[in-house]
């Protein structure tokens, strides 16, 4: 993450952006896994909260 | 790494207290009407995945397609009781984490939440988002009541609230009347296109029941919001080697 770029762009902001962008994904996977997965175990084990975020359930 | 590992910090220490809070108004509140509903359910509803019979009739055909376990007949379930409401509250907490994840990182791209009270209003913007938008077109469901094809729900709830969060976005950073003009039109678009519908409103689930569900899962998931908004405005600057710049009294 601090390597030097050649052609002057600025590459602490970029880390930056990159490293927000994942921490956003990494937030929205885990989000995702459990209000939407289709897994039975993690449905069943995760229904009351299903239910109560109001997400699609069943 | 240090923005994202600064970005866990606050996104946990904000989660772990709103999932707490979440999970013990769920408690009290929504979880006692859900439990309600399943005994009309039991009593002649179709199956669901609290008794452990989902995936076993006919009516889960989505859930069958993509059921990892098919050797087994009935997929685990968490005993009712404590170990069910353990489960719950992990969910809770791991989900506060992740919402706090989106919301602080989403928040630095806007220059970072300065204070709590500004982390109130982005979390009045999370709970537009991510309850008050979808729940308009698909209101917190209890189980046993009918509801459409569950994957075209998920897409419609999904496209909800891309739309809503890019629309706030807009009238909130830009400052630009032709672009808050299409913030509102990507707010209301989802809803004049509709949500998936069931066939039949027909219930087993007395309405003032589900009404009573409607408002404690909605209120629950205000206070969600709100308390991670101003956890993560309040410790945010405790992290973060640049400090939020200030809004200039346009957002707080």
């Amino acid at each position: 993450m601090n390597t030097v770029s050649a052609l002057g762009t600025d590459v602490s902001s970029q880390s930056r952006i990159m490293q927000l962008a994942l921490a956003a994904l990494l937030g929205l996977f885990v989000v995702g896994f459990l209000g939407f997965s289709h897994m039975e175990v993690v449905h069943n084990a995760a229904h009351d909260y299903r239910h109560s975020m109001a997400f699609p359930c069943h | 790494m240090s923005v994202f590992r600064n970005v866990v910090f606050i996104a946990a220490i904000s989660g772990l207290l709103a999932g707490v809070i979440l999970a013990a108004l769920q408690t009290y509140s929504t979880d006692p009407l859900i439990f309600k509903a399943e005994t009309y359910e039991n009593a002649g509803g179709h199956d669901h995945g609290a008794a452990p019979v989902a995936g076993t009739e006919a009516t889960a055909p989505a859930a069958d397609a993509q059921a990892v376990a098919p050797a087994e007949e009935e997929a685990w379930a968490p005993a009712d009781g404590f170990e069910r409401f353990a489960y719950s509250a992990l969910a809770n907490i791991v989900s506060g984490i992740a919402f706090g994840l989106i919301l602080v990182a989403v928040s630095e791209f806007a220059g970072g939440i300065a204070n709590w009270r500004q982390g109130v209003f982005w979390g009045f913007a999370g709970f537009a988002v991510f309850t008050l938008a979808p729940g308009l077109g698909l209101p917190p469901e209890l189980p046993a009541m009918p509801a459409a094809d569950l994957v075209s729900r998920q897409i419609w709830w999904t496209l909800t609230v891309v739309a809503t969060a890019a629309g706030l976005a807009l009238i909130a950073f830009k400052q630009s009347l032709p672009l808050a003009v299409l913030g509102v039109a990507l707010i209301v678009a989802p809803h004049i296109v509709g949500a998936p519908q069931p066939e039949s409103h027909e219930s087993p689930i007395p309405a003032d029941l589900h009404h009573s569900f409607v408002v404690a899962v909605t209120i629950s998931n205000l206070v969600f919001w709100v308390v991670l908004g101003a956890v993560a405005g309040y410790v945010r600057n405790r992290f973060m080697s640049e400090p939020a710049q200030s809004l200039n009294g346009r957002l707080a």
